[in-house]
């Protein structure tokens, strides 16, 4: 039993009503009004409720609703912030372009504190008290995991921007896609041939000792492997670590790469103390931007990262070769050349990941206007358009490039970039073609029934 | 004098039995958001209740009771993910894990005393929670795993089901307040609120203290892993986040704010802080500000928690 089988009581009451005075009386103006009046006051004192009568209005000009789950607090914060500033100059766009099949779309925002059991608290708010038709924009994966459970039991489509692998996985269901971003086992495993043919083969990985760190020590690992190369050492570093002296030493003298995925407050000190270890002769230096998004590069205590390389999932510095489209989107969503805000230089973004709402969303409008998506009873039919979606062309709907999106898997694939820290800033070393990107496919949602 | 006391007995009964019948009859005409979040409401004040038998009523404050939620939460979903257990068993591993946590840390940690004692739990429960990050082969670590529906079935009971979760929940619910009642009730609480008032006297008087707190962290951490256990199995998700610190607190939040040493109190706490972060963070990301405030005021002019109060100004038999 759903507790939404109530909903079409209320309507009922309605119709009854009007049924049964429309056929115990003769009509005249004085019945004819007051059925009108009860019929109003049912009909309003319905939509006041907050379970009935919620999706009686569905074809109409109401709004879309978007509910947008936002790491407001917690340790997403930063991330979060940006999450919100590029959803809401996506919605502002489409929105301008004239909605989605007429409709305006309406974002509903709420914090979910990065804690996945609040995450999922807030999928069940706005799927039965703010009657969103969709939830969206999530990206920490323990968020996502803890919610996506609710967001299948609830039959709400729920749209992630989180770049974990376990979409892919097939560890969650059909109610989840993750269209707009890549997942990290594809990022990771497209480092391989570049590390390899450029900075050596011989590489030492230093992460941290939880699922975050494991994803990359597992994927790169087989990724390096099958370019013939090596990982001689691999340091996982616990979570309370706040001093790393005591790790370089581990660090074996025949290293021709470090590849180094540090996150958190601690990576400032991280990349000092690496800098203090090594002096003037280091090894080639590989990292992933997620530990330095929103962190600007000109922070003291980063000039060691001077000629290093990061994994970048779309580049903060605008490039010798930019496209329209980013300049459009960078203009839209307000961020300058320097990935910073254009209202506050020392505001950095989180550039490599926030393209993710923009385009997320815009493949919402997409599945929704292919589906002729008209309300909740039409989420099983957007989630088929979804899946049915293949290559998106690199556009201003797709600012950060072409993607090729997996329907079996809810996961897209596309482009990477690698950019050299020189004179403090990124410049594209290396762009990944979409076919560096693939595996296997893990699982099969479209056999999955709604 | 024992007429007075059956009628206390009689009106405690009569209160806590009309409450779950409230609980019961609420399923039919809550609307959906509601609903759900009562069932979470029901399951995290067991979590709250277990807290409550050793600190409310025995007088130890823990720190680390998060270790006892998520011994029965792995407990319960480990053996679903790795050993293929059906939910039925997989509960009880829960239990078993958390009794056994309990009984371990309960021997090594009543060593100490007051302060000392919250340092160790705190750190054992740290400890935990580092162990569920290193251990992430199995624990997927801080990003968790999600527990299928397909495993989710409780004797031919689907548990994703927004009425069975309810139920569910209500049973739960039921079962740890009648627990805490009788515990209360009998000799062996009355007990554990003289070591609370005072140990000295109550070791004088010929009770074995050592034992009796040992019971109460084991019964204390016994009910927390219940509800952790079912917490995973109701919502589907375990991860090491409800190991952390974090988790810890709450449920002292819960008890202090619904009054310690009551048997409603954890749920009314947990029902109050609830709504009071869901209402306020739709009004400011400085939520946890409010929650503070709230329980500064509290602590000012409500020091025994909302039931506490209640107690203290109307009714003086509530247990």
């Amino acid at each position: 039993m759903t507790r939404t089988t109530e909903k079409p009581a209320a309507e009922n009451a309605v119709t009854n009503e009007a049924v049964t005075n429309e056929a115990v009386k003769r009509p005249n103006r004085r019945t004819a009004l007051k059925t009108l009046a009860a019929t109003t006051a049912l009909a309003a004192a319905a939509s006041s409720m907050p379970l009935f009568g919620r999706y009686g209005q569905v074809q109409s000009s109401e709004p879309i609703k978007i509910g947008f789950q936002v790491h407001r607090t917690g340790i997403g914060a930063a991330y979060g912030r940006w999450y919100d500033r590029t959803t809401k100059a996506a919605v502002k766009k489409i929105n301008d372009e004239g909605g989605i099949n007429g409709r305006p779309v309406e974002i509903v925002a709420e914090d979910d504190g990065t804690d996945p059991k609040r995450g999922a608290e807030v999928v069940e708010k706005m799927a039965t008290q703010h009657g969103c038709d969709i939830a969206f924009g999530t990206l920490f994966s323990h968020v996502v995991i803890g919610s996506a459970p609710r967001a299948g039991e609830l039959k709400i489509p729920y749209f992630v921007v989180s770049e974990g692998h376990h979409v892919a996985s097939g560890m969650l269901n059909r109610y989840t896609l993750q269209p707009g971003i890549t997942d990290v086992k594809s990022q990771v495993q497209a480092m391989a041939p570049f590390v390899n043919s450029t900075l050596g083969k011989k590489v030492t990985m230093i992460y941290p000792d939880f699922a975050f760190g494991h994803d990359h020590r597992d994927y790169f690992s087989a990724a390096v492997a099958a370019q013939g190369g090596d990982v001689v050492a691999k340091i996982a570093i616990p979570p309370t670590e706040t001093s790393f002296t005591k790790y370089f030493p581990k660090i074996p003298r025949n290293t021709d790469v470090i590849y180094h995925v540090m996150v958190g407050p601690a990576v400032l000190t991280f990349v000092k103390e690496m800098g203090e270890f090594f002096g003037n002769s280091r090894p080639e230096i590989f990292g992933f931007i997620d530990s330095l998004e929103a962190v600007d590069l000109a922070s003291p205590g980063l000039e060691f990262l001077e000629g290093t390389y990061f994994w970048e999932g779309n580049p903060r510095y605008a490039q010798a070769n930019q496209s329209d489209y980013d300049k459009a989107y960078r203009k839209a969503v307000g961020v300058d050349a320097n990935g910073a805000s254009v209202s506050d230089p020392k505001d950095v973004s989180t550039y490599a990941h926030m393209f993710g709402c923009w385009e997320t969303l815009h493949i919402v409008k997409a599945g929704m206007e292919a589906s002729g998506y008209a309300g909740a009873g039409d989420r099983a039919k957007l989630i088929e358009a979804v899946e049915s979606m293949t290559s998106m062309p690199h556009s201003y709907a797709h600012p950060q490039g072409a993607k090729e999106f997996n329907g079996k898997t809810h996961q897209t694939f596309g482009h990477q970039y690698i950019t050299k820290v020189e004179n403090g800033r990124l410049v594209l070393a290396h762009t990944t073609s979409i076919e560096d990107t693939y595996y296997p496919d893990e699982t099969d949602y479209t056999k999955q029934s709604f | 004098m024992s007429m007075f006391l059956g009628s206390n007995l009689r009106k405690s009964w009569t209160l806590h039995i009309g409450v779950i019948i409230l609980l019961f009859a609420l399923q039919f005409i809550l609307p959906a958001y509601h609903h759900g979040n009562l069932a979470r409401i029901m399951v995290l004040a067991c979590y709250a209740m277990g807290y409550n038998i050793l600190f409310g009523y025995t007088g130890l404050l823990s720190l680390g009771h998060a270790l006892f939620f998520a011994a029965g939460m792995y407990g319960m979903s480990l053996t679903v993910q790795h050993l293929g257990w059906s939910a039925g068993p997989a509960l009880l591993a829960g239990l078993a894990a958390g009794f056994a946590v309990a009984l371990a840390i309960g021997l090594l940690a009543l060593r100490t005393a007051g302060v000392a004692f919250m340092i160790v739990t705190l750190m054992f429960a740290q400890a935990g929670y580092l162990a569920a990050l290193y251990f992430g082969e199995y624990t997927r670590g801080d990003e968790g795993f999600v527990i299928q529906q397909s495993f989710r079935q409780l004797a031919g009971v689907n548990l994703a089901d927004p009425t069975n979760r309810y139920f569910a929940a209500l049973a739960l619910f039921a079962i740890c307040v009648v627990v805490s009642l009788r515990v209360v009730q009998a000799g062996f609480g009355r007990v554990l609120v003289a070591i609370r008032e005072n140990e000295e006297r109550t070791r004088m008087l010929g009770y074995d203290i050592h034992r009796h707190k040992l019971a109460a962290v084991v019964l204390s951490g016994t009910m927390s892993a219940a509800a952790g256990a079912a917490y995973g199995l109701l919502f589907g998700y375990a991860g090491a986040t409800f190991a952390s610190v974090q988790y810890s607190i709450f449920p002292l939040l819960w008890v202090l704010l619904g009054g310690a040493g009551t048997i409603l109190g954890p749920f009314v706490g947990t029902l109050f802080m609830f709504y009071l972060i869901d209402l306020s963070s739709e009004l400011t990301t400085a939520y946890m500000l409010i929650a503070g405030f709230a329980l500064v005021m509290l602590t000012l002019f409500a020091p025994q928690g909302l039931v506490g109060e209640l107690r203290r100004r109307a009714l003086r038999w509530l247990p």
